[in-house]
């Protein structure tokens, strides 16, 4: 393993329930935690939905898993961002999530995506 | 360069898992180094050996075998998404392996790239 952390950055742009990518994703941002690796994730798009407060997935007959990305902040995975344009495609503020996260608009998301060793889109 | 693969999407279904093949056998060809190739999401069945398509298609995951056989490739199965779908030890085709998603972090911190197919 080299010596710096490899800056890993997740890019989460499935909305939450019609497909399994941002589950599955998660789940992978979860195991990577346990690599003390220098990790972020950029919500873009539909994405930013998997977010959002007040998912109720009982109807759909499928686990929810909104809950999850209150851990993260316990696996030190404190690095999110919203693309703010996204934000307000949907009509959503930061107020709207369920965990704390920052607003970067489309300019910043790409700079900060540049300066990944590596991206994992989901 | 040291590169790893990760697939995302299924056989057949998705072109990705054929770009994934192509672009790793060039890259082999090339002289590059395959670190791992790692079957994630609806890209685990790609790993089955029980797929049978007709006589006159591609056949994916034995095209698959045949290229880590010749070229000593690490193709990695995720396990928990391979048993969500039904996948094991049973049916993966020969050269796959099931590991779990601490195998794909370590490709991504030890190689120079990750490159994704789908999703």
């Amino acid at each position: 393993m080299s010596e710096e952390p490899t800056k890993m950055m997740f890019v989460m742009r499935k909305p939450p329930h019609g497909s399994i990518y941002a589950y599955e994703g998660l789940e992978v941002v979860l195991i990577a935690a346990g690599f003390e690796q220098d990790i972020s994730m950029l919500f873009m798009g539909d994405g930013v939905l998997s977010l959002k407060k007040g998912q109720d997935t009982s109807e759909l007959g499928i686990k929810g898993f909104a809950k999850t990305y209150g851990v993260l902040e316990g696996y030190d995975v404190e690095k999110i961002y919203v693309e703010k344009k996204a934000l307000d495609d949907f009509g959503l503020t930061l107020d709207d999530l369920i965990i704390d996260a920052e607003a970067v608009d489309s300019a910043t998301a790409m700079k900060l995506m540049k300066e990944q060793h590596v991206l994992f889109p989901f | 360069m040291k590169l790893g693969i990760l697939i995302e999407e299924g056989p057949y279904n998705h072109l990705a898992s054929d770009s994934a093949y192509n672009f790793t056998a060039a890259a082999l060809e090339k002289g590059h180094e395959i670190t791992g190739v790692f079957f994630y999401n609806d890209g685990v069945i790609n790993s089955t050996g029980i797929m049978d398509p007709p006589q006159d298609d591609r056949h994916i995951s034995k095209r698959w075998s045949e290229l880590a056989k010749k070229h000593n490739l690490d193709l990695i199965v995720c396990i928990a998404a391979a048993k969500r779908r039904g996948i094991n030890d049973d049916v993966l085709a020969e050269g796959f392996r099931i590991s779990g998603l601490g195998q794909l972090v370590e490709m991504a911190i030890n190689g120079d790239k990750l490159i994704t197919f789908g999703a």
